[in-house]
């Protein structure tokens, strides 16, 4: 992978995604150690994050992610102007490239710019979050997430519920679990889950209660408030009712299964304080795993053999 | 100064011709034609191993002139035009300013002599600005030469307008143009909403954002008795409703594009801004359909929907690329290669539908090798192989879909009222 970009989970093998997953699980045990950081695998590394959305944790964490490995960071106050277009976006790009900037962490409303980036450019374009395309990284600190509880893949069955639409989350899962063996259904309002994600391989399901009793992850999706402006739900409380995950809900799931969340949640929405807080929640370990998993990127692409 | 076109295979819709023939071209219309013309005098074209066909006629062109000339101008769009065996395109009225009063008209008119590589056709506005509110000056912008009428680019969204359209344009005896489209459906749509469009995560466009408009279109037309045209059809649906429309009496005729017939969403995998226009490129069941329905008549013509870009505003992301692609300088072949040649559709009825059909739409001269009628005409190389080179268009506008593509039946002459408009590619 050295050297190339990482901007969808579609097209990776699954021997690909084992190693970055092995590396990720590796780097999992130094992250939070410290005193063995930063490691000099990167040193000498520059790389730029372009973030022309809002993003805390995923900002954060390739932040820590570059930093835990030795790299430098070009901080680029770019704002969150999501109207800036492919062609100026591509030109600030050329500029950093120009500069000897080593990779570029990309994200934008604009699917598929990140593509274009990478198309125009020699250097490695990391995908971030592009529109509702794909959001490849958090796959893998999902993917991460699941197979330390799980330990295999093979045979598990994920349930997304919510905001399929609109969803990059759940479009680099969808790719990267079929790749591992998973199968993954997808629940949600009638507008919000188009019908195609059949074709891309997820099952479609409308008993979300008993697909929710056989899942081994159920996996949630933020709600935007705009959808209700918009015309795709009639009102948050609504959806809640129909598409969250509350008390009755939480009573239904396996004993062994567990709660995921891309974050930032919308408690009292997609879900309940208490499903939340539920013990088989495993929220924060995902946001934990993010820098492991990005740890895994950032190396694959950017390392020196 | 006559002309002896001699050798041809002549191909001729309008008065069920097919065969060798010579024609002779006296002061630029057809004198005759007939199996052996002696050649005393004249100049002879020797088409030997050709198809000799009444010239293409187009019922949708952006020629982007006034207020778009960095895509394409009148002068640029006229040689396309030629070396794509065109004697006769449109100039839809979605420039800047738009084309919606009789000054406009006889300027473009003007633009269009002075360029004089063939004949141009203004179509105007519907409504003022093609922005939905206002009836624009339809009889007078007919008197001045408009042949028809269009908010193309967007459809009449308010149904009364649209309907008093109608009426004016019944009134004139002239079409009624129609981009069905209904906003609300389409929203921010950028591609057919399916597969790619739920890979890709870009907002999708119905089928129903394009057939909600076309009922609604039918019941007006019906009621009215407006000559109704639709324009660039893309879906199964549409040319259904289209076929029980005209078994019900409706007075409506329809066009289809070369790239609605030919590519499917698939085109747009990888996020494509040359496969990126409206209507978007549907399923393979659409084009499917929609050639049987060029096959069977229900469909009248082809039309380009020629509509050049920069390619500055072509790259980049593909949400803030523009819709459209070219089309004048691959139409022809591209439909020769994979609708004749693979059986899909005689010869004789592409030569219908791009040539004889359109001109009767536009109620305008062409279409025919009648003795008497202007020397409009086309002869085609059907044999000689050409890659498509998009870098190597006349046109301003290289966003061609088309790259690469190997085709037949290449335009090899071009003549406009007995003028030798384009020659083995060369214009002028």
């Amino acid at each position: 992978m050295k050297g190339r970009s990482f901007l969808s989970t579609a097209n990776l093998s699954s021997t690909e995604l084992g190693e970055l997953l092995s590396l990720a699980q590796d780097y999992c045990g130094i992250n939070n150690n410290h005193k063995l950081l930063p490691l000099d695998l990167l040193r000498g590394k520059m790389i730029a994050p372009l973030f022309f959305e809002a993003s805390t944790r995923t900002k954060v964490s390739f932040e820590r992610a570059a930093r835990n490995l030795g790299a430098e960071l070009i901080d680029l106050q770019i704002g969150a102007s999501s109207l800036i277009k492919g062609e100026s976006v591509l030109e600030t790009a050329k500029t950093l490239q120009a500069m000897a900037i080593d990779a570029l962490v990309v994200r934008h409303a604009s699917s598929g710019l990140p593509l274009f980036l990478a198309e125009n450019l020699h250097i490695p374009v990391i995908n971030a979050g592009d529109g509702w395309h794909e959001h490849p990284t958090q796959a893998l600190l999902d993917l991460l997430t699941i197979f330390q509880e799980f330990g295999s893949f093979a045979g598990l069955n994920v349930l997304f519920m919510g905001d399929i639409r609109h969803s990059r989350v759940a479009r680099s899962n969808l790719f990267a679990m079929q790749t591992m063996g998973i199968s993954v259904r997808m629940a949600g309002p009638p507008t919000l889950v188009p019908p195609e994600m059949k074709a891309l391989g997820a099952e479609i399901v409308a008993d979300i209660d008993q697909a929710v009793a056989a899942a081994d992850v159920v996996y949630l999706l933020r709600i935007q408030w705009e959808r209700q402006q918009s015309g795709f739900v009639s009102s948050l409380s609504e959806y809640s009712q129909l598409y969250g995950m509350g008390e009755e809900r939480l009573a239904m799931m396996q004993s062994h299964a567990i709660l995921l969340h891309p974050g930032p949640a919308n408690v009292g929405v997609e879900l309940s304080a208490a499903a939340y807080a539920w013990p088989r929640s495993r929220i924060e370990v995902q946001v934990n795993n993010g820098v492991a998993a990005r740890m895994a990127v950032l190396h694959r692409l950017l390392a020196e053999d | 100064m006559e002309q002896l076109i001699r050798g041809g295979t002549v191909l001729d819709p309008s008065q069920n011709i097919n065969g060798r023939f010579d024609i002779l071209v006296k002061n630029g219309q057809i004198a005759a034609i007939a199996a052996a013309i002696p050649a005393t005098g004249c100049l002879v074209l020797d088409a030997t191993d050709k198809i000799v066909i009444p010239g293409l006629i187009d019922l949708h062109t952006h020629l982007r002139e006034p207020g778009g000339e960095a895509k394409e101008t009148v002068e640029t769009g006229g040689r396309a035009a030629a070396a794509g065996g065109f004697t006769g395109i449109t100039a839809l009225p979605n420039t800047n300013p738009v084309l919606d009063d009789p000054r406009k008209i006889a300027e473009l008119l003007a633009l269009a002599d002075k360029a004089g590589h063939v004949r141009v056709w203004p179509v105007g506005a519907l409504t003022k600005g093609s922005a939905g509110r206002e009836l624009a000056e339809l009889a007078l912008m007919h008197r001045a030469g408009a042949r028809a009428f269009t908010d193309d680019g967007r459809g009449v969204a308010d149904a009364f307008l649209a309907r008093n359209a109608m009426l004016y344009c019944r009134a004139l005896g002239v079409p009624f143009l129609e981009h069905c489209e209904d906003e609300s459906l389409a929203g921010k749509g950028q591609l057919h909403e399916g597969v790619v469009a739920a890979k890709l995560g870009l907002p999708g466009i119905t089928k129903s954002a394009e057939t909600v408009m076309l009922a609604r279109d039918l019941i007006l037309a019906k009621e009215t008795s407006c000559r109704l045209h639709i324009m660039h059809l893309s879906c199964q649906e549409g040319a259904e409703m289209i076929c029980n429309a005209k078994a019900a009496g409706v007075s409506v005729t329809a066009e289809v594009t070369p790239h609605h017939l030919l590519l499917t969403e698939e085109a747009v995998d990888g996020y494509n801004t040359n496969a990126k226009m409206k209507p978007p490129l549907r399923t393979a069941e659409d084009t499917a359909a929609l050639c049987l329905a060029l096959a069977d008549g229900t469909i009248d013509a082809v039309a380009t929907d020629h509509a050049p870009h920069t390619e500055s505003e072509k790259t980049g992301d593909f949400s803030s690329a523009p819709f459209g692609i070219v089309g004048l300088e691959t139409a022809f072949p591209l439909l020769y290669t994979h609708l004749v040649r693979t059986g899909r559709l005689s010869l004789m009825q592409l030569v219908e539908s791009m040539s004889t059909r359109p001109a009767a739409i536009l109620g305008v001269p062409g279409g025919t090798l009648r003795p008497g009628a202007a020397a409009d005409l086309t002869i085609i190389n059907t044999t000689t192989e050409w890659v498509i080179d998009r870098h190597a268009f006349l046109s301003k506008g290289k966003n061609s879909p088309f790259h690469g593509w190997t085709v037949y039946g290449v335009p090899a002459l071009t003549m406009v009222g007995g003028r030798i408009v384009m020659k083995n590619s060369r214009i002028g």
